[in-house]
């Protein structure tokens, strides 16, 4: 039998323990052993970014990490972007406003990057939100309502900010 | 009655759950007591298998079992999947096992299936199953099969030829012996794989006290996948059922009827467990049926006016190693290649070759962006050697305006003639050109020249089928809940199916989107689908859809008259209440309709009212909507590495009514990018042992963001007359202009040296090679 | 495509690590994971056992001292791509490292992970070749330093130890006022190079070039100096021509033929890299 450990951590604001195997990503741990299956994996091998996650709140492709390396570490997934069931993030929304999704199997990732990446510019040019997403594959959309989201979703986030 | 949604840019149902994690695809299914399944694969192009030892994978702590050919072999009425489209033009059958037994044709094909508590475990005890191999020459050039000496993918086998048929009209022979200028070209075309960012994948559970077998999959065609399981195991309907979860994009591969389709429903029956198989990316490269390799030779005969007399040539089409779909691909390069123009005679020969690859079947667009390559390709010819403008050149030969519908003489692979439904095809040409700044693009050509810089424009038309039949049911139902129930075999992949028929049924029921639920396939909740494939859904499930609710409203509307005492004519439907127009406050809300037609025990119905509120309807077409457009790009290639940046995109764009322009043109735009990775970016290598050599995404490139241009959509909306909804398929279309479009306008750029491009996709460093080429021939010409 | 069984360790200091590398026969070190992670997922590799040295915090820093930047082994990606101290006095490396793979990779990538990976088109490695970095190694008998041109052995092969783990890097500055320029060919942003360039310049108050570093990534086996490139520059005046005239010289050199691009197309691209980077660091010598 695989060697197991026991780990500690903290995802969408919810503690888990857990005894985890050791050679599990940090990806089919959340999805297989805690029902978490808003993470989605698209390759396995880190190029397509469906994975991704905010870990510590720096994006991180969760299969490219093992899940005893979450150990004692915060986690946030596409199923804790929203503030409340009944309301959407402005990014959820911009993505549903500028049909930045199709199937959806890239969105999980999409919206964890953006996440990140709209904290750290949240002034973005077009170009720089397509270099911005250029590790996420999409094979629906052809990009164009995902970065027109992101737009839009900068904006949205900027005016929440001057309202509050 | 107004329409509320129909025509309008209306958010998606499908979208909530989706962005907020909740959305359930195959992986997310779950049972108790879930087995995991991992298979063993042959690793060789072709080879014979002498035995299969599965005692050490057994031994693994954690695996339940290990199945070969053997195990399965009692169960199976049909041993095969004989998934082949019908033909006269088969020279041989090649119909999948759903293991091995003692032969593998390609790298990927199954030869055993492990199942374990989980999938690592799976993984592990696979890579114990020891199978003996015996090496076998594979071949892997289409062309190369084709020859006579050539070793054969099927042992045994009398040749490769897998089929053979012409499409033909006209005098072909009189057209070119009289014609002032004959132009040939030689293309290699190729396409690579569907690449859905979701693989595959199949989740099953046999039920021993109902003695019913459900099967989750991945699939665009639940119910064909619901036949073929009952036609193998010998079963009768009732007992088999195929769900088809969120799906995360298809683009053609997940139509067909796969081996694990099988294989995971037999592992559940013998083990008497659920069994759960996800693909991973690694086997999506060589399971997953690809388009590949087609190899054309063509010539277009014209006369001095750039007019077409003619076009001729021979297909040889790449088949992999068994028969997924049929003949139907290159039957579609062939039938598109004329479409938008008046060609008086035409011939193409197609031979279909098998190799040991993976089999060949339709990605987005379906041989149909290949066929338009072909005559696009030949157009830019005329144009150069006449000295015409490209534009030109094709609107002297685009079937005009005014002869609408227009009658090709050509016959669908179902034997039906071609007809060009509605359109303006010199128009949308025009409209491009427009949007692309086509006139006064040499003045802006020269300038760049001047300053080291190469661009280029380029153009293309397009015709593509669309709507395939014959039909696609769809049940509405309104229920005590008050909601509206939508049931249809069509499936939903990404392309907004469920919305687009929330749309669609919401019209006649006030226009709420949130009183609608939509099933999309589900063989338990509907008995007869056809599925997602060709652009269809709209037209042929859409029609359905509309045709029902009609009903449904008018049965509503009926009921409500009786309940509310008032006429049919003085009643509306708004806001989940048939009301009276004029007093909106006498209303029966759509929830005490469907009570009042439940039936109450020893209570009569509602005067002459029949039971329930449900209608089915199927409306039926054969025949082909033909949406069409032209697409135009502007690149620049940098001459010392060969990179092309596509600096424009424009796709003018007609499917008759829009049902949703924001998804026709997410649908539209996402197809162009695709049509650009073909163009530019994608390549299935193999080498000559028939190994994959892109078999990551690191090696097989997919487009990204970065690459991608912005894409300028325009429309025109020519009603299609054959539906009632006047609607026309553009899930593919925006694939075709793509690739020939970008070639034509790398040659436009590259003018200056001369250089011909014959090939997709063309890579940076075949573009270099090209640019040497061509100064070396120049050389040879001038040498001064 | 799920990792082989392997045990697992996290030690918390090198020396500890160090103790397990000396005494377990088949280790694999994980760092950022970002390369060994696709390995083991597509078991390429199948290690028995998996040192995680994440945990190690003495290995995460990046010192400047004398004229001299020292990254510690697990210094991420990202840390360096936002370290002003780069930004200003290495802009060669900032500017490099944007196309490190992406976002999230560069958030989890480490700095020693890239050279003991030894991809010949990572751009960390190119950067190193191209800075003559001292690479600080442990074993078990203490600390040695090995001069970059000596690490890389062969294809993706580093001339460490079994036994040893890389603990830091250390790149020697170009004084104020140094051209640079760091190009490459990639197909899509964020790949791996086909082929890239790294120059670096110092001229005299005529404009004439002083000292010179010219390498190509992506296009051998392992990062080269183009040490005919450098030494045809010095006491020249440079020049897109001239450069051009130069650079031929880098079609020489040997290159990989892989699915990616055939042999003579990289060699072709490493004449085209290294001009454009000698160009642009020609035209930012006395700017910074």
């Amino acid at each position: 039998m695989s060697e197991t450990r026991k780990i500690a951590v903290t995802i969408n604001g919810k503690r888990y323990e857990e005894e985890v195997e050791v050679r599990w990503t940090l990806a089919d741990f959340m999805r297989q052993q805690l029902g978490l299956t808003g993470t989605h994996l698209g390759c396995e091998h880190g190029v397509c970014g469906a994975c991704t996650i905010l870990f510590d709140g720096y994006s991180a492709r969760s299969c490219l990490m093992l899940a005893v390396q979450a150990d004692g570490h915060e986690i946030l997934t596409v199923e804790g972007i929203a503030p409340s069931e009944e309301q959407m993030h402005p990014l959820q929304e911009a993505f549903r406003d500028n049909h930045g999704l199709q199937c959806g199997f890239c969105t999980p990732g999409m919206l964890t990057t953006l996440l990140e990446f709209l904290r750290d510019n949240p002034d973005p040019t077009e170009q720089e939100v397509r270099i911005a997403i250029s590790g996420n594959l999409c094979r629906c959309t052809g990009y164009q309502g995902i970065v027109a989201a992101a737009l839009d979703a900068a904006q949205r986030l900027k005016a929440a900010k001057e309202a509050s | 009655m107004s329409l509320r949604t129909f025509g309008n840019r209306v958010g998606r149902i499908e979208d909530p759950a989706l962005l907020t994690g909740k959305g359930r695809f195959i992986d997310d299914i779950k049972w108790p007591e879930l087995a995991h399944a991992a298979f063993v694969r042959s690793p060789f192009g072709h080879a014979a298998i002498t035995a299969i030892d599965t005692s050490a994978a057994l031994e693994v702590p954690g695996v339940f079992a290990v199945y070969t050919a053997a195990d399965f072999a009692p169960l199976l009425k049909i041993d095969r999947l004989i998934v082949g489209l019908p033909s006269p033009a088969y020279r041989q059958d090649v119909n999948r096992p759903v293991l091995a037994k003692d032969e593998v044709v390609h790298v990927g094909e199954p030869v055993a299936i492990v199942i374990a508590k989980n999938r690592y475990i799976a993984e592990d005890a696979a890579a114990l199953v020891n199978v003996d191999y015996e090496i076998l020459p594979a071949i892997g050039d289409a062309r190369a099969a084709l020859e006579k000496a050539s070793p054969t993918v099927h042992r045994g086998a009398p040749h490769n030829l897998l089929a053979e048929f012409d499409v033909a009209y006209g005098d072909v022979a009189r057209a070119f012996a009289g014609a002032p200028h004959v132009f040939r070209e030689t293309l290699w075309q190729h396409r690579g794989g569907g690449h859905s960012l979701e693989c595959r994948g199949a989740v099953a559970r046999y039920d021993a006290n109902e003695e019913r077998l459900t099967l989750f999959s991945s699939t665009q065609t639940p119910h064909t996948a619901m036949r073929l399981l009952c036609d193998m195991l010998g079963w009768d309907e009732h007992r088999v059922r195929v769900i088809t979860p969120d799906v995360g994009g298809g683009f053609g591969p997940k139509l067909i009827f796969y081996p694990e389709d099988v294989a995971v429903p037999l592992a559940a029956i013998l083990l008497q467990r659920p069994v759960k198989w996800v693909e991973d990316r690694r086997e999506h490269f060589v399971a997953t049926t690809q388009e590949r390799d087609q190899f054309w030779d063509v010539e277009i005969a014209v006369d001095s006016e750039a007019r077409i007399l003619g076009v001729r040539g021979t297909l040889i089409h790449e088949h992999g190693a068994y028969t997924a779909r049929g003949v139907n691909l290159p039957y579609e390069s062939a039938q598109t290649v004329t479409l938008a123009y008046e060609v008086p005679a035409y011939h193409l020969g197609v031979k279909l070759a098998l190799t040991n690859k993976v089999p060949v079947t339709p990605v987005r667009g379906a041989g149909q962006p290949q066929g338009a390559f072909a005559m696009e390709r030949l157009l830019d010819r005329v144009a150069r050697e006449l000295r015409i403008d490209r534009a030109e050149v094709r609107r002297r030969n685009l079937v005009a305006a005014e002869k609408m519908p227009y009658a090709k003489p050509l016959k669908s692979r179902g034997g039906m003639q071609v007809v060009l439904d509605s359109g303006n095809y010199p128009e949308m040409q025009r409209m491009v050109l427009d949007a692309v700044g086509w006139d006064d693009f040499r003045a802006r050509q020269l300038a760049a020249r001047a300053s080291g810089r190469y661009i280029g424009l380029g153009l293309a038309n397009f015709v593509k089928g669309t709507g395939r039949g014959p039909f696609e049911p769809v049940t509405v139902r309104l229920g005590p809940s008050g909601k509206i129930h939508i049931m249809t075999g069509a499936a939903a992949m990404g392309q907004s199916t469920k919305t687009m028929l929330a749309q669609i049924v919401a019209d006649q029921f006030g226009g709420a989107m949130d009183n609608i639920v939509v099933t999309a396939g589900d063989t338990a909740v509907i008995p007869m689908g056809m599925g997602g494939f060709n652009s269809r859904q709209a037209v042929m499930a859409g029609s359905s859809a509309h045709l029902a609710a009609v009903k449904l409203r008018e049965k509503t509307i009926a009921i409500g008259a009786k309940l509310l005492n008032v006429s049919i004519d003085e009643l509306d439907i708004d806001a989940g209440f048939v009301h009276v127009r004029a007093r909106p406050k006498i209303a029966a809300s759509l929830g005490d309709i469907a009570r009042s037609v439940a039936g109450i025990p020893g209570l009569a119905l509602p005067g002459g009212i029949a039971p329930g509120l449900e209608t089915s309807e199927a409306f039926v077409r054969d025949e082909m909507a033909f949406a069409n457009g032209a697409g135009a790009a502007e690149v620049e290639v940098d001459t010392e590495t060969g990179e092309v940046v596509i600096r424009k995109f424009v796709i003018a764009h007609d499917c008759g009514r829009v049902i949703n322009p924001m998804i026709v043109d997410g649908q539209i735009i996402g197809a162009a990018a695709h049509g650009i990775g073909n163009a530019l970016f994608e390549w299935m290598g193999f080498d000559a042992d028939c190994q994959p050599i892109t078999a990551t995404l690191a090696d097989y490139i997919l487009i990204t963001s970065t690459e991608t241009p912005h894409i300028e959509v325009l429309h025109m909306e020519s009603p299609s007359p054959l539906n009632p909804l006047g609607v026309k398929g553009v899930g593919e279309c925006g694939v075709m202009p793509s690739a020939p479009a970008i070639m034509s306008a790398i040659e436009d750029a590259l003018s200056p040296f001369g250089v011909k491009i014959t090939r997709t996709p063309i890579m940076p460093s075949e573009i270099l090679a090209a640019i040497h080429a061509a100064r070396r021939e120049k050389l040879r010409a001038d040498p001064l | 495509m799920k990792p082989p069984p392997f045990r697992y360790h996290d030690p918390r200091t090198v020396d500890e690590a160090i103790g397990l590398l000396s005494t377990l026969d088949n280790a694999k070190v994980l760092a950022g994971g970002q390369s060994l992670m696709p390995m083991l997922n597509m078991r390429y590799v199948l290690p028995d056992d998996v040192i995680d040295i994440n945990k190690i915090a003495a290995l995460c820093y990046i010192r400047e001292t004398d004229g001299v930047i020292e990254f510690g082994a697990m210094t991420r990606q990202r840390d360096i791509e936002f370290s002003d101290v780069v930004k200003a006095r290495f802009p060669i490396i900032h500017e490099a490292i944007l196309n490190v793979g992406h976002r999230q990779t560069r958030n989890r990538g480490t700095i020693g992970g890239s050279l003991c990976h030894l991809d010949p088109s990572a751009e960390l490695v190119t950067m190193a070749a191209a800075h003559d970095a001292v690479v600080t190694v442990a074993g078990p008998n203490g600390t040695r330093e090995i001069p970059f041109a000596q690490f890389p052995v062969t294809f993706m092969t580093t001339a460490i130890e079994a036994n040893e783990l890389v603990t830091g890097v250390r790149f020697p500055r170009w004084p104020a006022g140094h051209g640079y320029g760091f190009v490459e060919f990639a197909r899509r942003h964020g790949d791996f190079a086909i082929a890239s360039a790294a120059a670096l310049l110092e001229t005299d108050s005529n404009g004439k070039i002083t000292r010179a570093s010219v390498t190509l990534g992506g296009v051998s086996v392992t990062p080269v100096r183009v040490r005919a490139v450098e030494q045809a520059l010095i006491g020249q005046k440079g020049s897109e021509d001239f450069f051009r005239e130069v650079c031929e010289e880098c079609r020489k050199v040997a290159a990989i033929d892989d699915v990616h691009a055939p042999a003579n197309y990289r060699q072709h691209l490493a004449t085209v890299m290294s001009r454009r980077a000698l160009v642009a660091a020609l035209g930012r010598v006395g700017k910074a």
